[in-house]
């Protein structure tokens, strides 16, 4: 069978859903490894890592989605809620900037009173003060929750934000794409049809996105391989995404608890990630979740790019994973594994090499 | 002929790595393709097992008399935050670790000004008087040659009496980098490479049992060995790399080992795949690794062991310290 694989991914053809069964579960890391290496070597022949200076800000933790593997989100009247205003905004975005960043990353909790004109209202006083600021925010779960508070249909709530300033939707809220699993561990929220159905009607009204994957929390193989379909079907309808982000649960203060997925388990995941969605230019390796090392080590498992510098980061952090690397110490990582590293904006033009 | 063709023929055929090779392979950077003659090398010893053992640190003393720079751990004496254990405090600690099944006790700790010898003495006696069945691996040929310096005997004589009060064997700690250049910069006062070497083998020959070590990452890319190992920093990559290479070089060790407190336990795991067949111990408490910022827990359960072995496709063996088998789980 890993012949026979071989043979398909040298010929550039698809694997079919047993082939990518087989490579999750019966092939040594290291072969897998392999197939990805050369996947990433003709994707990106430069040998080049690429991240951005970015900032996730996160304007609530009012949340009434209520997932089980979330430790961030918290009761409208709990103590600990907060929602932050404007100002607070774009005093952080201010900050950003100082830091030479180029991408913010807004994202919160579904906040029961939140419509559209307060996004519209944020999203032009960033977008009037910080022109050079990609607005990189906001989750398809959070979409869908802002137009039905508002009132609106989907498309239209992503237009008025696209007029307001959005310039790409991230990933987030994908979890596992398989409704199975979504009841489960985060019965509130959207079902995967409608996560597709917001990146696709994003990339129709010219706006991109990235896909992202959370694996470890109680997912079978078939449904990793499941989700990794369903995105690259999306990806052919629609050119919605311009990378991949596997990254791990981290069980620490959540409802779902329970252990985090393995060193290995992480690298056979990315690796199929690169082999299977070979129609997405970029995977992003997680050292928020992973650590330095593995990130380092992830650049031989087809990751091309190591995501943000996160000058600031709630969610990952509230579940017990607080790995911190500055702007510097990405660049060392991706120097030190024997490539060049460059810094991108959210489209991936490069800004600056070292 | 292509270096990886070459060590891959010098694997197979059993022909050892030349000085030449390894810093050829240091050179390189195919870390899947050293990877895999490593994991080949290590295949053809130890087909797919790997070894844990069920043990306990005990580091009873952060006073030392040396400055090794590397070092986050020690303390000067009178210095805030400095501690010695009475024996009482480490006999408590070996007899938990007894309760839960150890079957090794791991001590090693500061060159202190003051205890005298026969503390050492007494603090093995005393365990193995309690817990005959616990083997206790300790010290150094650092502390060895300190112990020397304190008693008025000579090596032979310090060896044999610590082996006579209970000493089991040594793990193979002070070795850091054993070239003398790098040795001056980030331990000045420790025994030379050449000591260590010398005071390893008279354990050695005395009938004990040792490990040997390496501690990089440090400032030995900025010595002598520069122009091969490029400033590789000291990522995950230098860690796999290291290993695989150490796997491949050191054809007469059937054992090389992951030590998770330093390296985390996802690279440590991930290195099994890179020609490691063993994964250290379950540790308990641990004081030099983690003073010095690793991340990894202070402990790991038998049953987490067990799983990332199984779950990197390798049998876990529980073993005792002299890597004779317990079990094969």
């Amino acid at each position: 069978m890993l012949e026979q694989i071989k043979t398909k991914i040298a010929s550039q053809q698809p694997l079919d859903r047993s082939e990518a069964l087989f490579l999750m579960q019966e092939t040594d890391l290291l072969s897998l490894g392999r197939l990805a290496d050369g996947i990433r070597r003709r994707m990106h022949p430069e040998g080049r890592v690429t991240f951005v200076v970015d900032r996730n800000v996160n304007y609530t933790n009012v949340c009434t989605s209520k997932c089980r593997f979330c430790a961030f989100y918290t009761e409208a009247d709990s103590a600990s809620a907060y929602l932050l205003d404007s100002d607070e905004i774009l005093a952080k975005v201010r900050e950003l900037v100082d830091h030479g960043g180029t991408q913010l990353l807004l994202q919160g909790g579904l906040h029961p009173g939140l419509k559209i004109e307060w996004f519209e209202g944020l999203f032009s006083r960033i977008a009037a003060e910080f022109p050079q600021v990609q607005i990189h925010s906001l989750s398809p779960a959070e979409i869908i929750h802002t137009a039905e508070l508002s009132g609106l249909s989907m498309p239209e709530c992503l237009a008025r934000l696209k007029a307001a300033g959005l310039a790409s939707v991230p990933g987030g809220g994908a979890e596992i794409l398989v409704d199975r699993v979504r009841k489960n561990i985060s019965p509130n929220k959207i079902g995967w049809r409608q996560w597709i159905s917001v990146m696709e009607e994003a990339a129709r009204q010219g706006m991109r996105c990235t896909a992202t994957m959370m694996f470890g929390s109680e997912e079978t193989p078939e449904e990793i391989v499941e989700h990794l379909f369903r995105v690259r079907q999306s990806q052919e309808r629609s050119g919605a995404y311009r990378a991949f982000i596997p990254w791990s649960f981290q069980p620490g203060n959540t409802d779902l608890g329970g252990q985090t997925a393995s060193g290995v388990e992480y690298l056979r995941v990315l690796a199929l990630s690169r082999i299977l969605l070979d129609n997405i230019d970029n995977i992003q390796a997680s050292w928020v979740t992973q650590g330095d090392k593995m990130a380092q080590i992830s650049l031989f498992f087809g990751a091309n790019d190591l995501g943000g510098t996160m000058l600031e980061e709630n969610v990952v952090a509230a579940a017990g994973c607080s790995f911190r690397l500055s702007q510097s110490q990405i660049i060392e990582l991706a120097l030190g594994a024997g490539f060049t590293a460059a810094r991108r904006t959210t489209a991936y033009e490069i800004l600056e090499e070292y | 002929m292509d270096l990886l063709n070459r060590i891959r023929t010098k694997v197979e055929t059993s022909e050892r790595l030349t000085d030449q090779d390894a810093l050829d392979l240091f050179a390189c950077e195919d870390l899947l393709g050293i990877g895999e003659l490593a994991a080949l090398a290590n295949r053809l010893k130890n087909g797919d097992r790997v070894y844990f053992n069920v043990n306990r640190h005990i580091n009873y003393t952060n006073i030392c008399v040396n400055r090794c720079t590397f070092c986050a751990f020690s303390k000067e004496p009178g210095q805030e935050g400095g501690y010695t254990y009475a024996l009482d405090e480490i006999y408590a600690k070996a007899a938990e670790a007894a309760a839960v099944g150890a079957t090794e006790i791991h001590m090693v700790g500061g060159l202190h000004p003051e205890l005298p010898f026969d503390f050492y003495l007494e603090m093995l006696s005393g365990i193995r008087q309690r817990h005959p069945q616990l083997h206790i691996k300790a010290f150094t040929a650092v502390e060895i040659d300190y112990f020397s310096s304190i008693s008025a005997l000579d090596d032979e004589q310090v060896i044999l009496a610590l082996r006579e009060a209970g000493l089991g064997s040594m793990p193979g700690g002070g070795a850091e980098i054993l070239g003398a250049s790098v040795r001056q910069k980030i331990c000045p006062e420790k025994i030379t490479g050449e000591r260590w070497l010398e005071i390893v083998e008279k354990v050695h020959r005395l009938g004990l049992k040792t490990n040997a070590t390496m501690l990089f990452g440090h400032l030995e890319q900025d010595g002598d060995r520069v122009d091969h190992l490029r400033a590789r920093g000291a990522g995950g990559v230098d860690a796999l790399k290291t290993l695989a290479i150490s796997r491949l070089y050191l054809d007469n060790f059937r054992h090389i080992k992951a030590y998770w407190v330093m390296l985390g336990l996802k690279v440590a795991q991930v290195s099994l795949c890179f020609g490691v067949n063993d994964l250290d111990g379950t540790v308990v408490e641990e004081k030099i690794g983690h003073d010095a910022g690793a991340d990894s827990p202070q402990t790991l359960s038998m049953e987490n062991l067990i799983g990332m072995i199984r779950e990197a496709g390798c049998t876990p063996v529980e073993r005792d310290t002299l890597y004779r088998q317990r079990r094969v789980c």
